[in-house]
């Protein structure tokens, strides 16, 4: 408890200069990638610390200017305090990309890539195709339904023209 | 560098009132297609068809083909 609070008093960021007093026996040295990280996410518009770890002197300075009234900051100093809390602006972080192009490129040569497997498995894997796919079978198929009146009003025998055998115009 | 403050509140209620009757027209006109190019033409074909329909004249024809089991062409 006393180390978390030593350490928000020491502000953002410089916990890793600062040490972890563990139950007075040593030193643990906190590692970078077990801190806070920064990330610009829609989602989560603040993040847990902010973008510039090291302040420069004139940067020190504009942080002082912001303890006091805001109203006395320009324009420009109050897009640096932006610039030192966050990387990117809303606009920036969610500006697409031209990633699809790579994706659409990537989908049309694996789609190629298949066709030329399935061209491949039809030539060298498949065996011959049933009997009922001959075209004499076929002819007997469809007179039999014709004969059998299949789908007499909209479908297919009603394509049929029975007075003068054959399908109509 | 005065923007306007953004709308907070009554988003869902703005695009409700906005989508919601275009939503209801097109579903209304998607169903009165269906109905008067769909099913009014099917039901139309089909009167059209029992209208002239003989069941016996094509029960003869149907057995002359010798599709039937129960019954056997004329002939044989």
């Amino acid at each position: 408890m006393l180390a978390t609070r030593a350490i928000s008093l020491v502000g953002k960021r410089a916990i890793s200069t600062s040490i972890c007093v563990r139950g007075g026996h040593g030193v643990a040295k906190v590692d970078d990638y077990a801190l806070p990280a920064y990330f610009d996410r829609r989602e989560n518009p603040l993040p847990d610390v902010q973008f510039v770890t090291e302040l420069s002197a004139e940067q020190k300075s504009l942080k002082e200017k912001e303890k006091g009234s805001w109203a006395t900051l320009s324009n420009e100093e109050k897009i640096a305090l932006y610039r030192i809390s966050f990387k990117q602006s809303f606009a920036e972080m969610n500006e697409g990309t031209k990633e699809w192009k790579s994706v659409i490129a990537g989908m049309f040569f694996f789609i190629g890539m298949t066709g030329l497997v399935v061209l491949w498995q039809r030539k060298f894997v498949y065996g011959p195709v049933p009997p009922t796919f001959e075209s004499e079978w076929k002819e007997k198929e469809v007179q039999r339904m014709l004969d059998m009146r299949i789908n007499p009003v909209e479908g297919f025998s009603a394509k049929w023209d029975y007075e003068n055998k054959e399908w109509k115009k | 560098m005065s923007l306007a403050k953004p709308a907070m509140r009554g988003l869902l209620g703005k695009r409700l009132r906005f989508h919601l009757p275009i939503a209801f027209a097109l579903s209304l006109v998607a169903a009165a297609a269906f109905k008067y190019g769909v099913t009014e033409p099917r039901k139309q074909a089909y009167a059209d068809f029992y209208k002239q329909y003989d069941a016996t004249k094509e029960f003869n024809n149907m057995r002359e083909a010798g599709i039937f089991q129960s019954v056997r062409p004329t002939g044989e």
